[in-house]
């Protein structure tokens, strides 16, 4: 890694990094919660029956991404998915049955599965 | 799934960023403007860092709400050749979990926070006293440094500006009392956690005598928003004393458990109606402790009252560090008060007398109230020793310590009445004040009572009414919960 040695050279990695995330579009990210207290709920279950669907349905264009808390305790363990130029969906209660039903529903044929979560907060974007 | 309103009452600012980055990807913080608010600092002078905070209304967000600025500003003015700034993620009240939060999703905001602070008063040296049981905010914390290290954001001469700033991390071992400042410090020196008096204040004395700020995880959460965002539009947000948001822990007997942050200002039934869903169940709301075991219970009289630090102290609570538990009608308020002095009457460091002994007679008068044998001397002994040990304990702990009793006892003066006059407890939690019956009318004779009774109490004969012998009756409920026909009356 190379050190960033002025506001420039930070606003060129930020550039460079957003490039590169532009790079994805047109892929699905699926957001995993896993703070303690996800993981606890059966977040890495949900994460790996996930990998697990994506990989025998053959689909290739889903990226995963782990978080910390998106703060719904009520509903562990929580799941983000962003399909391509749609807006992010959490859907909340993603047992591995969930986990599986949302690759093959939501992913594959876009079809809403039940547990979403309103989004119910405005968040300063720096 | 619980309703929840789609009305935005929420406003995320100290979690921006919690569930939308990856916590370990330093390039994710950086995405969204990460480390811009360093830089700009490092072109503005320390005083004018300083004076930013201070127009902000930044105020610290562990619970005192001492502001932010005027806090660095002490520091900045006590000139000394090694100056510290710390983080305290020593996070311990029941039912609160706001810091783990933001440091597993979203550790880069606090270190770019703590590298501005340090600026901003003359540190070049940060640390983060963290509580071990948080293994996974640990990691992800460490994965930050190291990765802010290696962009050069940590380290030496940040940004170029001959501005050099690193951060090491300290682990706390479980002590409550290590959360307040001067306990915290001593135990960072390798000393036993107790506090020392005050003044000297850490801003001009601390570690290792050294002039040393410590503010809370969310405070500094809330930082780089600031500086990028300016003054005017934090103060913009929250109450005339009050500014910014607060990040509440909703936990207890509310349908939408989890974690929330709110413009200050907001009202109690907002917060527990529309955005957690009011108790489950259909179940009546009785109270919210707000504070933790320094606070205090507020009750459907305060459900419109504007949340700030001003208006909650008015009331015998305090912001606290933002752990909102919520009592149902199944709760009994005395037991609630034994609770929380159960907890300090364990956290005590020992160090002063009213807080050692004095929390330990406090306890004993509220377990011999919820066991029936309180008279109205005992009401007016827990009161004026309450009010001693508020007066003459050293610290916070010690001199927060009783709020929850005296709270519950102006708000709840009947339940205490109850449990001393009529020896009954109203929401049939105190076991000793509790009595099983059998109601002939109800109850078929089915005998399965007679099988779970673990003393063999309940006799009677096969299709006819049984009774339950109150003398030989040790109140498990077992009884209770078994029956089919809702013939056990609890009383």
């Amino acid at each position: 890694m190379s050190t960033i040695r002025t506001l420039e050279e930070l606003k060129a990695k930020r550039q460079e990094i957003l490039d590169r995330k532009a790079a994805r579009n047109g892929k699905t990210i699926i957001n995993v919660s896993l703070a303690t207290c996800s993981i606890a709920a059966g977040g890495k279950a949900a994460l790996e029956a996930m990998q697990d669907e994506v990989a025998q349905n053959g689909l290739t264009g889903v990226e995963f991404m782990q978080s910390g808390c998106m703060t719904y305790c009520y509903a562990e363990p929580t799941v983000e998915i962003t399909l391509p130029g749609k807006a992010p969906v959490v859907f909340g209660g993603v047992d591995e049955a969930k986990a599986r039903e949302l690759v093959t529903e939501y992913v594959m044929k876009g079809e809403p599965v039940e547990g979403i979560i309103p989004v119910n907060y405005e968040r300063v974007v720096l | 799934m619980p309703a929840t309103t789609t009305e935005k009452k929420q406003l995320r600012i100290a979690t921006r960023n919690c569930g939308f980055i990856d916590p370990e990807s330093i390039d994710d913080y950086i995405a969204l403007r990460g480390y811009e608010a360093l830089a700009k600092a490092l072109t503005m002078t320390p005083a004018e860092v300083v004076e930013l905070i201070k127009a902000s209304g930044l105020r610290g967000r562990g619970g005192g709400g001492f502001p932010t600025g005027v806090k660095w500003g002490i520091a900045l003015a006590n000139a000394a050749d090694q100056k510290y700034i710390v983080c305290n993620a020593d996070e311990g009240d029941p039912g609160a979990f706001m810091d783990r939060a933001v440091l597993e999703g979203d550790p880069h905001s606090v270190v770019e926070a703590m590298a501005i602070g340090g600026y901003a008063i003359g540190a070049t040296q940060g640390t983060v006293y963290i509580r071990a049981e948080y293994p996974l905010a640990i990691k992800r914390l460490k994965k930050a440094i190291d990765d802010a290290r290696a962009y050069g954001l940590l380290g030496k001469n940040v940004f170029g500006s001959g501005f050099d700033f690193d951060i090491e991390l300290k682990y706390g071992a479980g002590a409550f009392v290590c959360g307040e400042e001067t306990a915290l410090i001593r135990s960072m020196e390798g000393k036993r956690g107790e506090p020392v008096t005050k003044p000297p204040f850490p801003a001009q004395s601390g570690y290792w005598e050294k002039p040393t700020i410590v503010n809370n995880v969310e405070t500094f959460a809330n930082v780089p928003a600031i500086v990028l965002k300016g003054a005017d539009w934090f103060s913009g947000i929250g109450t005339a004393t009050t500014k910014g948001t607060k990040v509440f822990a909703l936990a207890g007997k509310i349908v939408n458990v989890g974690l929330i942050e709110v413009p200050m200002g907001i009202t109690l039934r907002e917060v527990i109606f529309e955005i957690g869903g009011g108790c489950p169940d259909g179940k009546k709301f009785k109270a919210v402790q707000t504070g933790g075991p320094s606070g205090g219970a507020l009750s459907y009289k305060d459900l419109d009252v504007a949340i700030d630090y001003e208006s909650l102290i008015a009331r015998k609570s305090m912001m606290g560090s933002g752990g909102m538990v919520v009592m149902d009608e199944d709760d009994c308020m005395v037991s609630v008060a034994k609770f929380f002095l159960d907890f300090t009457m364990d956290e005590t460091c020992g160090k002063c007398t009213p807080c050692r002994i004095g929390s330990k007679r406090l306890y004993e008068m509220l377990d011999k109230i919820t066991k029936g044998k309180g008279t109205h001397a005992d009401l007016d002994r827990l009161k004026s020793l309450s009010v001693i040990i508020k007066d003459t304990a050293l610290c916070g702990l010690g001199q927060t310590m009783p709020n929850p009793i005296l709270s519950t006892m102006d708000t709840f003066a009947d339940e205490y009445e109850a449990h001393i006059r009529d020896k009954k407890c109203p929401a049939h939690v105190c076991t000793a004040l509790l009595t099983y019956t059998i109601d002939p009318a109800k109850c078929t004779g089915c005998t399965l009572c007679t099988k779970v009774c673990p003393v063999e109490c309940i006799s009677g004969t096969k299709k006819q009414p049984h009774t339950i012998d109150a003398t030989r009756c040790i109140k498990c409920g077992a009884c209770y919960d078994k029956c089919k026909f809702d013939s056990i009356i609890k009383q």
